[in-house]
């Protein structure tokens, strides 16, 4: 897609370490190097405990990077920032969260939840135009005027989520992180929002960073998808390219394990199934992390960690089936287990 | 059919300083032997509630009004609480979702399974433990004896359910409830634990009720499908009759919300609106407001059951002869 374009958003071996203690160390996010081109969709996909949402935390600064570098617009999300950039990259870059029960205060009003970044930013002149904006606002997110001086608890998870999206547009940001936004609601009300944050994108240009466990839904919503495993990324192209022709054997499995809604496909299908559980992160296999469970693995896949390397253009993979020469020594993952056509 | 659990005319309301909240209304349907009922519907629709009531779990504030849940030939809706406790856990047993919650933190996984056997089974300590690590072996748990000594917080989110599913089964249960039993675990770990329940399932041909909101889990586990909306049962058949030939309005919309994997459409269809609030009913049809075939009927009157074939029945005005012919859109499924 916009290769041409400039990246919006350019990490570059990125690593979020935690200090747990007794001298262990949690590399939640480690080496990771991607863009975000603007007005584009970017789907994070994986397991929970495999670290996109610390991803998506430290690219708005909630946390700082262990090392490696994410700009924005060009310029470092991190290190020492004036008062004045600090606040303008607050503004550029939102957050929409999982859990709308937990992300409202339940304490302010609807206006003053939606307002209070027009207010951090003194964005509205008075009281009068601070009100229209929130009316303004609850009108694009597909909210009654009406609702503004209510409170959260009188709203269902899926109005509630719209006060998340209309408190994170508030600002004006170009840059929307959104960490598994539709989790938390029902499937018929999940597709209201998914639809909302499409048209949202079309109206404003906006761009997305859409962090999510569900594949179905972040191959709908997204035109890049990158796939987590223990912290490091494993495959990154474009959404058909992954779902037509995945290259890791942990999305060929990822995407083998969706239940999909038709009964017959669902008696005929082959699964592939991971065996096993989600290595710790403090101690995490050595060379390929996915070895353990990889129904491939090699003997080179304990020894070196596979290099990301672009496999077609603009499909980039971390495994060392795709290494050229040590591919051949192994039976490539097409010509046993999982045929990808079955899945589609 | 030969019906293990027959449900009839269930009516469950909450009673709350807000007033009176009907809950389920009027819910029937049965469960045959080995077959999987999957429950269906978002969250307030009634599942978990209908559930509830089956095993008489539910909270003070909730009351079974009306009708009867018959199993065996005994009435569970009016039994004594302590003839109830030589059923459940023994006959009707139960999976929750969150394997978080549902398992006791300071007790271990050993004490926790074999606490079922020693009194339904009347088990001694040395007889139990080893059925404990038999049971944990069936459910695909490595080192059973080292696991039995473990506390629940030294297991991972997928191991506690297989710890939950081998409590479930510890006395060969006739029925299995599980609620949302893979909702709160990872997809490739939801894969293991289907895989494991349709597995178990095959080998003891025990009976299952399955609650889910996800269509996906329905198709791969169920063979027959009730679909709830606002306390009622809207749809029921087959898994193929729900899914290829469905009938009402809300069932097309729920198949038609889900993104489909092979198809790239720009717009999801959505089901405008949110569920009536139960306090205070619609006295028609419950959809009626979300539905785009909605007739003035509709919201005057709730629409009785059309059977369409031995095992399938609508509950819409669609389905009346002298409604106009509304065609399945494309998008909820199906062949034409």
């Amino acid at each position: 897609m916009n290769t041409e374009k400039k990246p919006l958003v350019e990490v570059s071996h990125l690593k979020r370490y935690f200090d747990v203690g007794r001298g262990q160390i949690l590399k939640a996010v480690d080496d990771v190097s991607f863009e975000i081109y603007p007005g584009e969709t970017f789907g994070l996909v994986g397991e929970s405990g495999c670290g996109k949402s610390t991803l998506g935390r430290t690219l708005i600064r909630l946390y700082d990077a262990t090392s490696g570098t994410a700009t924005f617009k060009g310029s470092p999300i991190h290190g020492s920032k004036s008062k004045s950039e600090m606040k303008q990259l607050r503004r550029d870059i939102q957050m929409i969260f999982q859990d709308p029960y937990a992300s409202l205060n339940q304490r302010m009003t609807v206006t003053d939840i939606i307002a209070e970044g027009i207010d951090a930013h003194g964005l509205a002149k008075n009281r009068k135009e601070r009100l229209e904006m929130v009316h303004a606002l609850l009108d694009t997110v597909g909210l009654n005027r009406s609702h503004a001086e209510r409170f959260p608890h009188e709203f269902s998870g899926g109005q509630r989520q719209r006060i998340g999206i209309a408190r994170a547009l508030a600002v004006n940001p170009s840059f929307i992180i959104a960490d598994e936004p539709i989790s938390a609601l029902d499937v018929s009300i999940q597709a209201q929002v998914v639809n909302l944050m499409k048209k949202l994108q079309r109206e404003r240009g906006l761009t997305y960073l859409f962090i999510a466990h569900d594949l179905s839904m972040v191959k709908h919503i997204s035109d890049r998808i990158a796939v987590m495993y223990l912290g490091g990324m494993v495959e990154l192209c474009e959404s058909d390219e992954l779902f037509d022709n995945p290259l890791h054997p942990y999305t060929k499995t990822l995407l083998s394990a969706i239940p999909l809604p038709d009964p017959k496909l669902e008696r005929s299908r082959e699964r592939m199934v991971l065996q096993g559980d989600l290595p710790s992160p403090i101690n995490p296999p050595s060379g390929c992390r996915f070895r353990t469970r990889c129904p491939f693995a090699m003997e080179v896949c304990a020894s070196e960690t596979p290099k990301w390397q672009e496999a077609s253009k603009g499909h980039y993979v971390a495994c060392h089936l795709y290494n050229g020469e040590q591919a051949g020594t192994a039976a490539k993952p097409d010509s046993q287990g999982v045929d990808h056509h079955e899945l589609v | 059919m030969n019906s293990l659990l027959e449900v009839t005319d269930l009516q469950v309301s909450f009673y709350t300083y807000a007033g009176e909240v009907q809950a389920v209304r009027d819910v029937s349907f049965s469960l045959g032997k080995g077959e999987t009922l999957a429950i269906v519907g978002e969250s307030g629709s009634g599942k978990s509630v209908t559930s509830k009531s089956i095993m008489r779990l539910l909270a003070k504030s909730a009351k079974i009004k009306n009708g009867s849940i018959r199993f065996e030939g005994k009435e569970l809706a009016s039994l004594p609480e302590k003839q109830m406790q030589n059923i459940r856990g023994k006959d009707i047993s139960m999976i929750f979702q969150d394997p978080m919650t549902s398992l006791n933190p300071t007790m271990t996984i050993g004490k926790q399974i074999t606490e079922v056997l020693r009194k339904h089974q009347n088990m001694g300590r040395d007889a139990a433990a080893k059925r404990a690590v038999e049971l944990l072996n069936q459910v695909g748990i490595p080192n059973p004896e080292k696991r039995l000594k473990q506390y629940p917080h030294q297991l991972s989110g997928g191991m506690r359910q297989r710890v939950v599913i081998a409590i479930a089964l510890a006395c060969n249960p006739k029925v299995i409830i599980a609620d949302e039993p893979t909702t709160a675990l990872d997809v490739t770990i939801q894969a293991q634990i289907l895989e494991l329940m349709n597995r178990l399932q095959d080998q003891m041909g025990t009976s299952i009720i399955l609650i889910t909101h996800d269509l996906g889990v329905v198709a791969n586990m169920a063979s027959r499908v009730a679909v709830m909306y606002a306390g009622k049962i809207v749809e029921t058949g087959t898994v193929d009759e729900i899914f290829y030939e469905s009938r009402h309005p809300y069932t097309w919309g729920l198949l038609a919300s889900m993104p489909k994997l092979h198809e790239k459409s720009d717009e999801l269809q959505a089901i405008p609106g949110t569920p009536p609030d139960l306090s205070d009913p619609p006295k028609g049809c419950p959809f009626a407001a979300r539905c785009p075939y909605a007739m003035e009927i509709c919201y005057e009157q709730m629409p009785s059951y059309t059977e369409h074939t031995g095992t399938h029945r609508a509950a819409c005005w669609l389905q009346d002869s002298r409604a106009p012919k509304v065609e399945r859109p494309l998008a909820a499924g199906g062949e034409r």
